[in-house]
């Protein structure tokens, strides 16, 4: 037909549509300026800019300290319990952030999602930018607090960027869903702190996964965010990874991407008319 | 020439308080499914766009934009405009029917999307220029000439949040100026900034135009549409009236709300615009146009007579009643009574009357305006006062019979010129 010079068709779409990967990368630089956008206000708000940065996981790890690692005395696999706790808070903050801010992301840009067009998906991605900023500068820490108890990493701290990735991956299911859920049900994002935080505790993130009886090990197993921690701690401490957990937890995030994509590909062609 | 955007059989359906609806939670649908768990599968599955719930924002609309052509859409509030640009910016999706598209889109329904308070001028250009589309070295590339096109000058390293209105806005739209896409979609956003800027945002806009790129352009705005544009479409009610060239659409658009607009008349008795401790003397205001006829638009340089009907206890004594003109954004233009201009000065009037003024040429450009309306018993102090009482619209009109349409200003200054070397 005639039609066919016209190189956009824009019609109702019913039921599940995949994701437009190659649009999404056409748009990566709104990605970046969104991310960079984040990353400097958040330095020209506070006074304290980078150190607010370091100050969630440190106050953490200072006070989990003094209350379950001095007072309670749980075991920490063999290490000073600072190092430990700040290794695990370090990546669960990270995490947390992620997930709490992609969930919030779509809210947060209503004004973009009603007057422009881009891929919806570009927001809740952007969203990991300043996190990753913050999680770079509080890991340099981590090598402080290990340098002040004489432990030093090894070969296997190279591992350490595909961590992050695999983070990433996992808050990226995560996010993208409760972003979407947050569009329709405005009340969920009140519960998504909550949830956060009770997450935590079911994380072997402030006590070892030893400390948890062998037949129950599967239940935090099908937790991602429990292997992930995990690795984190292998590829710090020099200590074997437990591959076959890594393994269970990636596959685990990838069903929660699977997921969060279909849903929120579904929702998104909503967000304009109900924002 | 080639037809880069046709629109076939377009419709959009809206819910109805859906905002407010979907506001309300989690916990109301869990609550909902609980106590009715068969409704929700009846709503899914029953033909539920029946309802007095759903409406059609948009029906059965096909148009087709040839390259290069500028295209004007009018039609009154609620007719769809926004709602067919934010279709064709893909904001939003169709219900039904389609869209096609040939080349590279840009939708401009604001001037400074995503502009962040806190950063710099500079940082905003980068920001609202990736939102807007642009490429970051496309940015760096124009940077200078947006800021000049701006004329912000120095304070383009200044947080935006310090900016005045007025350069906000021109940053903003100078940014927007830039843009360099083969179609351009604009909603009313000419209606901020000063007057100066406005014209200069709407020259660099036919420029736009002459360098045959395809423009969509949504305006309140009558004389900026006939400057802009050729054809023009109509909408009403979600549906395309009429299809044609500027003038003539332009003509039917302003009969049309002449007539719907002739809304009788305004009840005073209980106006929400009146001030307290005032006693509720005023009963009804309404306007009539040349002849005789109870409108509440009118053109410009038009004849027009105000009528206002008290009713009180007692005696009137020598009643006084005062309009005075605001625009919509509460300046004061003109204020009139029956005592300062000359005509009705009663003495011993009884408690019910009217009282009417007629201005022969109203001295007004096409906007919008509101008349505060006072009554007093004598010139001593006034008994009745109603805020924003009664509302008109000025329609634009050749006044001078030159072709020119004057505006940017408030009034219409009748004047002759003469020359003497």
């Amino acid at each position: 037909m005639e039609d066919s010079h016209f190189d956009t068709v824009i019609e109702s779409k019913q039921g599940w549509s995949p994701v437009d990967w190659r649009e999404l990368w056409r748009f990566r630089e709104l990605m970046f300026t969104l991310a960079w956008r984040d990353i400097k206000v958040r330095y020209k708000q506070t006074v304290l800019g980078a150190a607010w940065a370091i100050f969630q996981p440190f106050a953490g790890m200072v006070i989990f300290s003094v209350f379950l690692g001095s007072f309670v005395k749980v075991p920490s696999d063999n290490l000073p319990y600072p190092v430990f706790v700040y290794a695990g808070l370090l990546p669960w903050t990270f995490f947390a952030n992620c997930v709490g801010g992609a969930s919030n992301s779509i809210l947060s840009e209503a004004h973009l999602i009603s007057k422009i067009y881009f891929p919806r998906l570009v927001i809740p991605i952007a969203s990991f930018g300043s996190k990753l900023f913050d999680f770079i500068i509080s890991f340099f820490i981590m090598f402080l607090i290990m340098a002040y108890y004489r432990i030093f990493p090894g070969a296997s701290a190279l591992m350490t960027p595909l961590l992050v990735l695999f983070t990433l991956l996992t808050a990226f299911g995560i996010g993208t869903f409760f972003s979407a859920l947050c569009v329709t049900y405005r009340d969920v994002r009140y519960i998504i702190p909550v949830i956060i935080q009770l997450w935590m505790y079911a994380t072997p993130v402030v006590y070892p996964l030893s400390i948890v009886p062998a037949r129950y090990r599967w239940i935090i197993s099908l937790n991602p965010v429990a292997g992930l921690i995990d690795a984190y701690r292998s590829a710090l401490f020099g200590k074997p990874f437990d591959w076959r957990s890594i393994g269970t937890s990636l596959a685990i995030s990838l069903v929660f991407i699977v997921i969060g994509l279909a849903y929120f590909r579904k929702a998104e062609k909503r967000f304009a008319d109900i924002i | 020439m080639t037809t880069v955007i046709k629109v076939e059989n377009l419709g959009k359906l809206y819910q109805l308080g859906i905002k407010q609806a979907m506001r309300d939670s989690l916990r109301d649908v869990i609550v909902d499914a609980l106590k009715s768990p068969f409704r929700r599968f009846t709503r899914l599955r029953g033909k539920d766009t029946d309802g007095d719930d759903f409406f059609w924002a948009l029906e059965g609309v096909s148009l087709e934009v040839r390259e290069g052509e500028v295209l004007g859409i009018i039609g009154r509030n609620g007719a769809g405009k926004s709602t067919l640009l934010k279709l064709i910016s893909r904001i939003t999706e169709p219900t039904r029917g389609s869209i096609k598209i040939r080349g590279r889109v840009s939708s401009l329904l604001e001037v400074g999307t995503g502009f962040h308070p806190e950063l710099t001028g500079g940082e905003n250009i980068y920001l609202n220029g990736s939102i807007l589309g642009m490429s970051r070295a496309e940015i760096s590339r124009k940077y200078d000439e947006i800021v000049e096109f701006a004329e912000i000058g120095r304070f383009i390293d200044t947080p935006v949040k310090r900016y005045s209105s007025g350069m906000y806005v021109r940053l903003a739209f100078a940014v927007a100026a830039h843009l360099e896409p083969e179609i351009l979609i604009v909603d009313e956003v000419l209606a901020v900034g000063d007057a100066s800027f406005q014209k200069k945002c709407l020259k660099k806009m036919g420029t736009v135009a002459r360098e045959g790129r395809t423009v969509l352009f949504v305006s309140h705005n009558m004389p900026s549409v006939q400057n802009l544009t050729t054809r023009c479409l109509l909408l009403e009610k979600g549906q395309v009236v009429m299809t044609a060239g500027t003038e003539e659409v332009i003509k039917k658009y302003m009969n049309d709300v002449a007539q719907a607009d002739a809304q009788p008349v305004m009840e005073l008795a209980e106006h929400p615009g009146r001030l307290a401790g005032m006693t509720p003397a005023l009963r009804r205001i309404w306007m009539t146009g040349g002849e005789g006829n109870i409108v509440n638009v009118a053109p410009m340089g038009g004849e027009v007579t105000f009528h206002v009907e008290y009713e009180i206890d007692g005696t009137a004594r020598q009643p006084i009643v005062g309009l005075i003109f605001e625009t919509i954004h509460g300046s004061r233009i003109y204020g009139i009574n029956n005592k300062v201009a000359p005509g009705a000065q009663v003495t011993d009037a009884p408690s019910r009357g009217m009282l009417s003024c007629h201005v022969p040429s109203l001295p007004l450009i096409a906007g919008d305006y509101f008349i505060t309306v006072t009554f007093a018993r004598s010139a001593e102090r006034d008994i009745d006062w109603i805020e924003r009482a009664y509302r008109f619209t000025v329609m634009p009109a050749d006044v001078y019979g030159t072709g020119h349409i004057p505006r940017d200003c408030l009034g219409i200054l009748y004047g002759e010129w003469t020359f003497s070397a």
